[in-house]
């Protein structure tokens, strides 16, 4: 039975096929709805979450493959009491969705991102962020989005 | 089988479109009607009590009191608890056009609410109670207005005559401001939560009979106001038609034949069945309706996933005696065989086009063809529907027209509309596929056949395979100049395909009134027909993205064949500030075409020298009420390599509701305009779509896009929609920016079919 560390809890996946995504055990089996199918190929991204920190397309991740592995999905980026981080904030002060159904793995990539790098370049962006797709093409906000947080971070 | 001889031929498609068409001219419509008949038509009478809420809240900026009470009912749009939450409800589908924050945002206004009161909430589907509910033509805006407007002052009449009454003064010395009734003689004031009770139960006065505000005194319209789910988005709430659950649901996916119109012939049904998780595997003949069910095999699972893993062991062998044999290549084939021969027919024609051609001191011809492209929004089609024992439907689904849906549901379920409660989800993108119901039509028949609530998921194969299609055209121009370099004649010569034979296929029409029409003195539009059997639909700015390309690009041809400036060009052949069509607001005014080209113009700085290898490019066009000119600028390397460094909107929509939205707008639909002209495309063949996921549907990516700089003329016209209109004209002004970079005249999208990417 796959064992994995969600957002901060111990989750077993009881009978769930181990060849079953990341993605669909974290939807349908845990009900953390937040991360997203998009082309279920990784082309998107919008099924990004944290594995073990990095940021990972867990519609083409087996769940058996990262057993016991710590999964941080959309639900738990902010903190335990609901504080938003300063992406999030950022996010929201810049509205930068449209649709938004790109956002949860875009927040997940730009995360991911920050936690490397505390100021990205433009350049550093763009090439953390080209796999995740936005239909909507909200582009040019997720970048000022990303440079504002990272400001907001004190680097 | 019916006697269709297509299956893109579709008379409910066209119905529909109808519909929407009608609908479009609806706000003249209203301002004739009087307003009390207007409001009656509407259900925005009714007032009293309400307890308990129905529907998702969302945005709550206002901190609610635990021991708040239950809400007073001004009427469909405004509730008011007596804490003091302004209650708005957001009557359309939001597909990402930003309608669930600017659609109340209008009653907020009139309202005098503060937003950091509203908690917008979005509205169950009644049309009785809140006319029509859709998202398509960019119509939430224009048909909206007056209404909204007028709910929005109704209910603040009637808390100023609450708040009057109780201070026993004349209602006309009373203001409101910030969710409170003033009167400033004795300097007393009254929350709205304070008067809500009294107010809702007194009259409600006739919309004629309330004042609407003076643009002038607009405290909120025109502000950036941040999106209303923008929290519950960064927070990864369940707020999509996909991440809709109800308990014992089950999963279901559907497979249809990739080729539109076959059949399962033989499917290994037991098979699949003993594959893990599977609860039922069968087929369904549907009603061989591309808009409702064609036949294929359900899969129904205890998980999304088990349902996709059983699909793999799926074998069906399709009878495709009926299903489309469609071919790209074929159609290229035939289109330039049609030029050479006469047109089937002629839509549009001014002055006499064949005798300016003759008489003018230059002509010059062109072809221009664009591909079919899909929808590809990024949530994948999905619909949870739960038919009940007592033949009640209840259906969650991210469509664009709810209304719609619920009628189809109900003649899918057979059971009456009123049985069918559908509720609306924030959408995944739309842009314009899920003005189709297909998706809803297939849920609502297997939860009919397993009894259980069913949550119906389709993959992106499915999604880019069953599309409602853009259609590719042609377009074969022939233009002439007179002796001064000024356009004497335009002929163009359409080339387009069609179902039945006699109609153009669902949004591969070319209309009336496309540009320069009447403007250019002498003109000509001939229209021919290919076969077709894909269905098609509308996508973002119907027929005007694709049209906008041929004609824009071709005025550009015209200007450099006469060797004229592009602007200066364009400017002439608008001429006199006019309407076209006085009192039609879906017909361009000259005046305000010519506004947006000059400001577009300076911002950009039009003229400027430019580097070797780079270049500006010019685009105007009209559509969806709304005039937009648009510069590029772009630098090409040796080996084609397109750098779009900067793209200058000048936009009249009249008066900006949101004006962050209305710049996320722009700037994505330049972006959608950029992406999809630069290498999108589905080609056919043996009726098979050939791109059937991203990794051969390059969507751009980050870091091509360019940098957006957005004006607005925010004139003093009816405000209207903002989500397509910006989109037509960005591919010519790219395309014309490569010729002005580097000579090469493209005439064709995408790009990539002539050998350009993105740096
Ligand atoms: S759904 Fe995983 S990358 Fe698209
Ligand atoms: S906001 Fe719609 S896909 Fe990104």
């Amino acid at each position: 039975m796959v064992k994995l560390v969600v957002n901060g809890r111990e989750q077993e996946l009881g009978d769930v096929d181990p060849q079953t995504p990341l993605l669909w055990a974290l939807r349908d089996e845990l009900g953390l709805v937040g991360t997203k199918f998009g082309c279920g190929i990784a082309q998107c991204g919008a099924c990004t979450v944290h594995v073990d920190g990095r940021p990972t397309r867990s519609c083409v991740t087996p769940v058996g493959a990262i057993d016991g592995a710590k999964v941080t999905t959309i639900e738990g980026l902010a903190g335990e009491d609901g504080a938003l981080t300063p992406l999030q904030q950022a996010w929201i002060d810049e509205d930068v969705a449209q649709c938004g159904y790109c956002q949860a793995g875009q927040l997940m990539a730009a995360s991911a991102l920050l936690a490397d790098n505390p100021s990205p370049s433009d350049e550093d962006i763009d090439n953390a962020m080209s796999g995740n797709l936005c239909r909507c093409a909200t582009y040019k906000r997720i970048r000022k989005a990303i440079h504002i947080a990272a400001k907001g971070n004190g680097q | 089988m019916t006697t269709r001889t297509s299956w893109a031929h579709n008379p409910a498609a066209k119905k529909l479109m109808e519909e929407i068409e009608a609908r479009r001219a609806l706000p003249a419509v209203v301002r004739g009607a009087s307003r009390r008949q207007f409001f009656k038509m509407t259900g925005l009478a009714g007032a009293g009590l309400v307890i308990g809420m129905a529907g998702a809240c969302s945005k709550q900026n206002g901190a609610v009191a635990a021991s708040d009470g239950p809400a007073a009912d001004f009427n469909p749009y405004v509730q008011i608890t007596p804490a003091g939450v302004i209650r708005i409800f957001a009557k359309n589908p939001e597909i990402g056009q930003g309608v669930k924050t600017s659609l109340p945002m209008i009653v907020a206004e009139e309202l005098d609410a503060k937003w950091e009161d509203v908690e917008v909430v979005q509205s169950e589907i009644d049309e009785s109670r809140y006319g029509p509910q859709f998202a398509g033509g960019s119509l939430s805006t224009p048909m909206n207005w007056d209404r909204l407007r007028q709910a929005g002052a109704i209910a603040k009449a009637m808390l100023i005559a609450a708040a009057a009454a109780e201070w026993d003064v004349a209602a006309s010395e009373c203001s409101a401001r910030d969710s409170a009734v003033h009167h400033e003689a004795s300097d007393k004031s009254l929350s709205y939560g304070a008067l809500a009770e009294a107010a809702a139960k007194g009259p409600v006065p006739a919309a004629d009979a309330v004042k609407l505000k003076d643009r002038s005194d607009y405290r909120l319209l025109g502000k950036r106001i941040t999106g209303v789910d923008n929290e519950a988005i960064v927070t990864g709430k369940p707020l999509f038609g996909i991440d809709q659950t109800v308990p014992g649901m089950v999963y279901a996916t559907y497979v249809k034949c990739p080729a539109v119109g076959g059949r399962p012939a033989t499917v290994n049904i037991e098979e699949v069945k003993a594959r893990p998780g599977v609860i039922d595997v069968f087929t369904i003949d549907g009603d061989g309706d591309p808009l409702s069910v064609m036949p294929g095999v359900a899969i129904v699972a205890k998980s999304t996933w088990a349902a996709f893993a059983a699909r793999r062991a799926l074998n069906v062998e399709w009878d495709e005696s009926d299903a489309s044999k469609d071919s790209t290549s074929a159609s290229d084939e035939a289109a330039m065989t049609r030029a050479t021969q006469a047109p089937d027919s002629t839509v549009e024609s001014f002055g006499d086009v064949e005798a300016a051609l003759s008489g003018a001191a230059k002509t010059i011809e062109a072809s221009y063809a664009y591909a079919f492209v899909s929808h590809a929004q990024l949530e994948p089609e999905n619909t949870l529907a739960h038919y009940k024992e007592d033949g009640a439907l209840e259906i969650w689904s991210p469509t664009q027209t709810p209304q719609g849906a619920v009628d189809l549901a109900a003649k899918v379920a057979g059971v009456e509309p009123e049985k069918v409660t559908l509720h609306q989800t924030r959408i995944g993108g739309g842009f314009g596929r899920r003005l189709m119901n297909d998706y809803v039509a297939e849920a609502v028949a297997i939860t009919k056949r397993v009894g259980k609530p069913v949550k119906l998921q389709w993959t992106r194969e499915d999604d880019m395979q069953h599309d409602f299609y853009r259609p590719g055209g042609y377009h074969f121009f022939k233009g002439g100049l007179d002796g001064d370099g000024r356009l004497a004649a335009w002929r163009n010569h359409f080339v387009t395909f069609s179902g039945d034979g006699e109609s153009p296929i669902t949004a591969g029409d070319i209309g009336k009134g496309v540009f320069p029409g009447e403007l250019a003195g002498n003109y000509k539009v001939e229209r021919s027909l290919l076969d077709w059997n894909t269905p098609s639909g509308w996508w973002r700015a119907p027929s005007s993205c694709t049209i906008a390309f041929a004609t824009q690009c071709f005025a550009h041809e015209l200007a450099i064949a006469a060797g004229r400036d592009h602007k200066e060009f364009l400017l002439e052949i608008m001429g006199e500030p006019r309407w076209l069509k006085e009192g039609d607001p879906g017909v361009m005014n000259t005046g305000r075409a010519a506004a947006v080209i000059n400001l577009a113009c300076e911002k950009a700085a039009w003229g400027r020298m430019m580097p070797k290898g780079a270049g500006l490019g010019l685009a105007f066009y009209f559509s969806h009420q709304g005039h937009f000119a648009e510069v590029a600028e772009v630098s090409v390397s040796d080996d084609k390599a397109v750098t779009v460094h900067k793209v200058w909107v000048a936009a009249d929509i009249g008066p900006v509701i949101n004006m962050s939205g209305a710049e996320n707008q722009c700037e994505g639909s330049v972006m959608d305009g950029l992406s999809t002209m630069m290498g999108l495309e589905v080609n056919f063949e043996n009726g098979r779509a050939l791109e059937t996921n991203f990794d051969r549907y390059p969507i751009m990516r980050m870091r091509h896009a360019p940098e957006v700089d957005v004006h607005f003329i925010q004139s003093d016209f009816p405000p209207t929609g903002a989500g397509e209109p910006a989109l037509p004209p960005l591919a010519p002004a790219v395309a014309n920016a490569i010729f002005a970079a580097t000579g090469d005249r493209v005439r064709q999208l995408p790009l990539s079919r002539s050998g350009y990417r993105f740096a």
